[in-house]
């Protein structure tokens, strides 16, 4: 028998309500315990003086947490892996040693993949991948509609046996709202979460970055706010009309906050994420033509960061996701207009959804709901939280690690990011998938 | 005063100074355009290359007789003929140029911010002969010079762009340049073709042609742009003639010496009536003249001297 004491950490767990220091003993994966130690400073501690835990016919692993956080594992709602088909971005090997590295035990995947998955082979393969990487659990989005093309329903039924927990058109919009319609009834049937990708074509029509005095000022093409807003509100009223949950994706916009909010407080089954860029960036991170900075919805206004970030703090807002996009400088190395839509997350989300609790918008316990319970609930995982019998999934944190973004060091295949350089503070300095350590900081 | 950029890539980089510097300097160069032989040494020895991912007679065809009679080597590539056919990325062509050590590159591209990329790869001059809806700088500077060749200042005047202000890198180049040497830009178009915040860049906006000539010394009538429209901007030309375009009658409360400009090509009878295209106040072909003139000046300066 193996068993690991994670030793003298504090831990947040907002399932549990537990907040302080606890050591946590796991056993073959599982949680077998998690029991508050005495709040005594560091100093004080006496390494292996706790006798009654370690049974002598144990071998028993200590990782010391002391200092450091110890929270449920982070689980990424929005990733793209980007196997099968474009492996010289990302494979879903590369994809979850991101992932570990950033801090994160689960992720998902979205459908964006070449072939589409929206069928149960392409599913089939991504998990048969998966398991062969490092430990992280992943979780493939299926496809809405059959090769994301908006026309027909893609076969919900055949994805659920092989193993999707939701279906989105992600990276495209369902622009036909009698398909939207169906698709939220028909994946009710099957227990299929629904994530929307907001977006009206013709209103983005050849727009490259948020509509506004930086695209006029740089003679680009702009994106409208009502481009994402006025598909929020046509799905907010489907998901009404249909009875169905709906989770909306990557929210950037202040009217999309509002309307959510409103939905929310009207009682309707509505979730919703955002991504690090939306709360930490605006359009201004393309002067210069940054490619990094290019990305669908757009960064957008001052205003509209300031009204996500509140989205956020009053729980508007569940789950902040990466939207991970990687891209190789083929894509990215181009004009403005030619370059492709996307950034990588999974290695900065963490630290930038971290400078949230520095400047007081969510407290840690929020923050671990967004990054973690929240996920989990709205994708209806089994298993949440730090709980007696869980698996041991768990994420430590270091929150004083002061440190530079370089993308050289990130273990995606990509470097598309427009944080590199920046000074962050606090990252994941352990990550444990089911006992098993997936990433551990040298 | 030294003129000591590597680039001219937007009318925003220039200081009022620079911009004055390059008008003296097109001015002074004018004349070698009416010698019976129109060439001087002064730039023997360099190589432009004239890069037009983008179709363009007028630019095209006045960068190089500018560069030619200012004895420059040149160099024509358009982007029908050269390798980005074959699919090779606008670095690697501006490379694989560098690598043969031009001078001086002179780039067209429909990409906004195409100039400013390359700049940072190559060691010659990057000069922007128009990129997107983003920046046309040597047309502004040459309108600027037109206009102060007539008027004999820049500061003070009134003038109005009229067209297409969103599509157009000329509109914003000129509202830039002339906002800087302090005149005062009106702009007049239908609301779907003013960009958002266009404001923001010091020019108010009007929806209606009259209320911008009102007073008026100076009238830029932008191209409706045919090739970059978008569906639903406006019902028809004709509407938009009558109710936008310059004619004899709109012209009614401008300055008694208005000047009226355009930077080409003329969809006659649309934005601008024929009358008033030949008309008296017109200076649209001393425009063409003065672009020599100015790019001879704006290589001059970016070559000439040591740097």
């Amino acid at each position: 028998m193996r068993s690991t004491r994670i030793k003298g950490g504090r831990v947040i767990d907002p399932e549990t309500g537990i907040d302080g220091l606890c050591d946590i003993l796991v056993e073959d994966g599982t949680i077998i315990k998690v029991e508050k130690t005495d709040a005594q400073p560091s100093g004080t501690k006496h390494a292996g003086q706790n006798p009654e835990l370690a049974t002598p016919n144990t071998e028993l692993d200590i990782i010391d947490a002391s200092g450091k956080l110890v929270v449920p594992g982070l689980i990424d709602m929005h990733t793209h892996l980007r196997e099968p088909g474009h492996e010289y971005k990302e494979t879903i090997q590369t994809g979850c040693l991101a992932a570990a590295h950033g801090g994160f035990v689960s992720i998902c995947c979205m459908p964006n993949t070449e072939p589409v998955n929206d069928n149960q082979s392409v599913t089939d393969y991504i998990l048969r991948k998966a398991n062969m990487a490092c430990g992280v659990r992943v979780y493939p989005v299926g496809a809405i509609s059959r090769g994301l093309r908006g026309q027909s329903l893609a076969e919900y039924g055949e994805m659920k046996a092989a193993g999707v927990v939701a279906v989105s058109d992600d990276g495209n919009p369902v622009m036909d709202a009698q398909l939207m319609r169906r698709a939220l009834e028909y994946a009710k049937g099957f227990g299929l979460l629904v994530i929307s990708h907001c977006e009206d074509r013709n209103l983005t029509a050849d727009g490259v970055m948020n509509e506004g005095v930086t695209a006029t000022r740089l003679g680009l093409a702009g994106i409208p706010n009502a481009s994402e807003t006025v598909m929020v509100a046509r799905d907010i009223a489907l998901s009404e009309l249909t009875g169905t949950r709906l989770h909306i994706a990557h929210v950037s916009t202040e009217g999309s906050v509002r309307l959510i909010r409103e939905a929310k407080a009207r009682g309707l089954s509505v979730t919703a994420e955002t991504a690090p860029h939306y709360f930490s960036l605006t359009e201004e991170a393309v002067i210069n033509y940054d490619t990094n900075a290019k990305v669908h919805p757009p960064l957008r206004t001052a205003k509209d960061r300031d009204a996500v970030r509140e989205g956020l703090a009053d729980g508007t807002i569940d789950v902040i996701a990466s939207d991970h996009a990687p891209h190789s400088t083929v894509e990215k190395d181009l004009e403005f207009d030619a370059a492709a839509n996307g950034l990588i997350g999974l290695e900065t989300s963490l630290p930038l959804s971290l400078k949230l609790v520095e400047t007081g918008i969510l407290n840690l316990g929020n923050l671990v709901t967004k990054m973690s319970i929240n996920p989990a609930r709205i994708l209806e995982l089994k298993h949440i939280g730090l709980k007696v019998g869980n698996p041991a999934d768990l994420t430590i944190i270091d929150l004083e690690k002061g440190f530079q973004v370089d993308a050289n060091t990130f273990r995606s295949k990509s470097r598309n990011t427009p944080f590199n350089g920046w000074q962050l503070t606090g990252r994941a300095i352990l990550t444990m998938v089911g006992g098993k350590v997936v990433f551990r900081e040298d | 005063m030294r003129f000591d950029k590597k680039d001219l890539l937007d009318m925003e980089s220039l200081s009022v100074e620079e911009i004055e510097l390059i008008l003296d300097t097109a001015e002074s160069l004018k004349e070698i355009s009416t010698r019976a032989i129109k060439k001087v040494p002064t730039l023997r020895g360099k190589t432009v290359v004239h890069f037009f991912y983008e179709p363009s007679t007028r630019t095209r065809t006045s960068f190089e007789i500018a560069a030619k009679r200012l004895s420059a080597d040149t160099v024509s590539l358009s982007g029908s003929a050269s390798s980005i056919v074959k699919g090779e990325t606008l670095i690697d062509t501006a490379k694989n140029l560098e690598a043969m050590n031009p001078d001086a590159i002179v780039l067209r591209h429909s990409a906004a911010g195409a100039p400013q990329m390359i700049a940072r790869f190559v060691q010659a001059s990057v000069i922007n002969a128009g990129d997107g809806m983003h920046a046309h700088p040597t047309q502004a500077l040459l309108d600027m010079m037109t206009v102060r060749e007539k008027k004999g200042h820049l500061s003070g005047l009134r003038i109005a762009i009229i067209g297409d202000i969103a599509h157009s890198r000329v509109a914003r180049s000129n509202i830039v340049g002339f906002v800087k040497m302090g005149a005062r830009v009106i702009l007049a178009s239908p609301p779907t073709m003013i960009p958002k915040g266009i404001e923001t860049l010091g020019a108010p906006v009007r929806y209606h042609i009259r209320e911008a000539v009102q007073g008026a010394d100076v009238i830029i009538v932008l191209r409706i742009q045919k090739e970059r429209q978008q569906p639903f901007l406006f019902p028809s030309e004709r509407e938009y003639a009558q109710c936008y375009g310059l004619t004899a009658e709109s012209l009614v409360g401008a300055k008694d010496d208005v000047l009226i400009m355009h930077p080409g090509p003329l969809n006659r009878g649309v934005e601008i009536a024929p009358e008033v295209a030949d008309g008296p106040y017109s200076v649209i072909l001393e425009q063409v003249a003065n672009g020599v003139a100015l790019r001879m000046a704006i290589l001059y300066l970016l070559l000439g001297g040591p740097r």
